[in-house]
């Protein structure tokens, strides 16, 4: 079937695309142009002067251990995560699945966290746990752990990631309930008189059956945790202490805007964005292609 | 090999609908049951009472010999085939008809060797590796089949299991599934809203409607003798014409043996075009509305002068008036022509004013 809109004026279609291509370019890839360009100049420590100098910027990033360290916990984190929210939010949602009595309600109940900006998530998570007057230090204390987010780097890296999973849950969560709505109720009465106790109904068939939504949300949860955390970051730990939180996104921000080194800034910016397309392009070419069966 | 008994078995839900309303129908070993009805009888809801999938609330069921109230569909040793197959997408053929048999602990040789059989019997071994989407829905209702044979369950259960099917194949299946049942001697609960179906699979039909079972027995002697006006109108295609009269027509046309009756039934098929009126029987002049020329037979939808019979308006299946006569395809009347069609006393089925009674003169 043709689905081809006939206009009159040769001009007219322009026109009407005029300002969304406008919004993408001026906001999108002007920026992301401005940063490649960024990342092949350096400047002089007071910004006086500055030089084109090829790839020195990149060269220099890709040696410098610390850049691999902050790859490996970048990824460490993201994978964390997604592992931890993912599997929270099937569990939920697999619950809220059950015909019960005020189950809108609850499902209502469990999207709400999805709404918290992500600094406030931070400041949130950060009054429950902060050495000193956090309500939920003081049980950790009580329990015989030495709890110091703000000293030690494992705790930090703990604290930021319950933080950022526990924000994620509900997206999860909804995109879960609607993957096990869409399965029908007859295959998993087939399974139970097939013989199948609900664990195993759940591993061979509901499982399964979830994979392409557990794929998508994979993909989206790794996106979210390299990116979006910034806030959350950003309020709990400002990537501190030492350097046990700094992801690769908050590094950009260290480097460039505190520190001042635009030109490496700019260079880590720009590999950041050939992850996004790779992991986009990823997302779409599995997904639209229904990964499993 | 098992009974299927059903005792007084009924079915309220948390608000408070009465979808079962104590039915009772007792299945013999290796026979074939089916429960008949319009959509929003029950029958449904009954089947899936018998396999465990929905909670009974009053009276027993019993699978041979044993009350499985509270016992989990799987382990009522059953088997169920859905209208929708309801096959695990994921896996392959061989792996939906497995399934059921690895989750019993079976051998893997025996599974094989279990699953080859029944892949051959329902011409599906070419297909094992396939995945049922890559299947079409005769082949699908085929693996549906399948996965219920190679337990080899004592009963096995149909959910409308050809109503997706295009006409021709669901002919072809229903002459399959009654030889297959044949074969293998299983006791079936078979649940369908077609009359056709029902009349050619069951071994005891069981006509459904609002909850209750309203006539239970051999398919042939429910067509022959309906026991209410919803029997009468359901099994039976073109459906019965039901004309409501008063007690006096009656006794006065049909002599003093008519009793209380109020309507009179006759079927499609029972009438002949005949300027006679046989002794006993009943005469119709009408005038053609329409004619259906399906090739064996013709089915003419005519009005009937009511003035001369000075009978009243039906209330029920029939658009008040219209009869339907059934005539050999031969014959081609024209439409707007006047005929006159008689039944014999043998034909005629009286019923109680409200339907609710058959009245045998």
């Amino acid at each position: 079937m043709q689905k081809q809109a006939i206009f009159q004026s040769k001009l007219l279609p322009y026109a009407l695309v005029a300002p969304q291509l406008a919004i993408v370019l001026i906001f999108f890839y002007w920026p992301a142009v401005q940063a490649v360009i960024q990342s092949f100049l350096l400047q002089d420590a007071f910004g006086l002067s500055t030089s084109f100098v090829w790839f020195e910027n990149y060269v220099e990033l890709l040696s410098d251990p610390a850049y691999f360290e902050t790859i490996v916990r970048t990824f460490f984190f993201s994978f964390a995560i997604a592992a931890s929210s993912l599997s929270v939010a099937l569990l939920l949602a697999v619950m809220a699945d059950k015909p019960m009595r005020g189950g809108a309600v609850y499902r209502t109940l469990l999207i709400w966290p999805y709404a918290v900006a992500p600094p406030v998530v931070g400041v949130l998570w950060v009054f429950m746990l902060h050495p000193s007057l956090g309500v939920l230090s003081r049980y950790l204390r009580a329990a015989g752990i030495e709890w110091n987010p703000l000293l030690d780097g494992n705790q930090a890296a703990t604290l930021v990631i319950l933080a950022a999973a526990w924000k994620q849950i509900s997206y999860n969560f909804l995109f879960f309930l609607a993957g096990l709505a869409s399965i029908p109720k007859s295959v998993l009465e087939a399974a139970a008189i097939d013989g199948a106790r609900p664990m195993r109904r759940f591993w061979t068939v509901t499982f399964p059956l979830l994979s392409p939504t557990i794929f998508f949300l994979l993909v989206v949860n790794i996106v979210y945790a390299f990116f979006d955390t910034f806030g959350i970051i950003d309020t709990m730990t400002r990537g501190g202490p030492g350097k046990s939180t700094e992801t690769l996104v908050y590094k950009v921000y260290n480097d460039g805007l505190i520190g001042g080194n635009l030109g490496s800034s700019a260079a880590q910016s720009v590999i950041l964005m050939v992850m996004v397309i790779v992991l986009t392009g990823i997302q779409f070419r599995f997904v639209e292609r229904k990964v499993t069966y | 090999m098992a009974n299927v008994t059903l005792r007084n078995v009924r079915k309220t839900y948390p608000g408070g609908f009465e979808a079962i309303k104590g039915v009772n129908v007792d299945v013999g070993d290796g026979q074939f049951c089916v429960l008949v009805g319009p959509s929003g009888c029950g029958k449904s809801t009954l089947l899936r009472m018998v396999a465990g999938l929905e909670t009974v609330t009053g009276g027993e069921i019993d699978i041979g010999g044993r009350v499985v109230n509270q016992v989990e569909p799987a382990d009522r040793d059953i088997a169920m085939v859905f209208q929708n197959y309801a096959l695990y997408p994921h896996m392959s053929v061989f792996n939906n008809m497995a399934y059921g048999l690895r989750n019993r602990g079976m051998k893997e040789a025996e599974i094989k060797t279990r699953v080859e059989e029944a892949a051959r019997v329902l011409e599906l071994s070419a297909m094992l590796e396939r995945k049922p989407r890559q299947l079409s829905g005769g082949q699908r209702q085929r693996v549906a089949m399948g996965r219920a044979i190679v337990r080899q369950p004592k009963v096995f259960l149909f959910d409308e299991p050809l109503s997706n099917l295009d006409a021709k194949l669901r002919i072809a299946m229903r002459v399959e599934i009654r030889k297959l049942q044949r074969r293998l001697k299983t006791t079936s609960v078979y649940v369908t809203h077609d009359q056709l179906e029902a009349m050619t699979l069951a071994d005891i039909l069981v006509v459904m409607n609002g909850g209750q079972v309203e006539q239970i027995g051999n398919p042939l002697a429910i067509y022959e003798k309906p026991a209410t006006t919803f029997v009468a109108s359901f099994i039976g295609a073109p459906p019965m014409n039901l004309m409501s009269m008063r007690t006096e027509e009656i006794k006065s046309q049909l002599g003093g043996s008519a009793g209380e009756a109020g309507i009179l039934g006759i079927r499609p098929e029972d009438f002949v075009i005949t300027d006679q009126t046989p002794a006993g029987g009943v005469a119709l002049p009408l005038t053609i509305e329409a004619i259906e020329r399906v090739g064996a037979e013709t089915f003419i939808y005519g009005s009937r002068a009511q003035d001369e019979q000075r009978v009243a308006a039906t209330p029920g299946e029939l658009p008040p008036g219209e009869v339907i006569v059934r005539i050999p395809g031969t014959e081609a009347p024209a439409i707007g022509e006047k005929i006159r069609v008689a039944a014999v006393r043998q034909k005629l089925h009286l019923f109680s004013g409200d339907g609710r009674t058959r009245i045998e003169a």
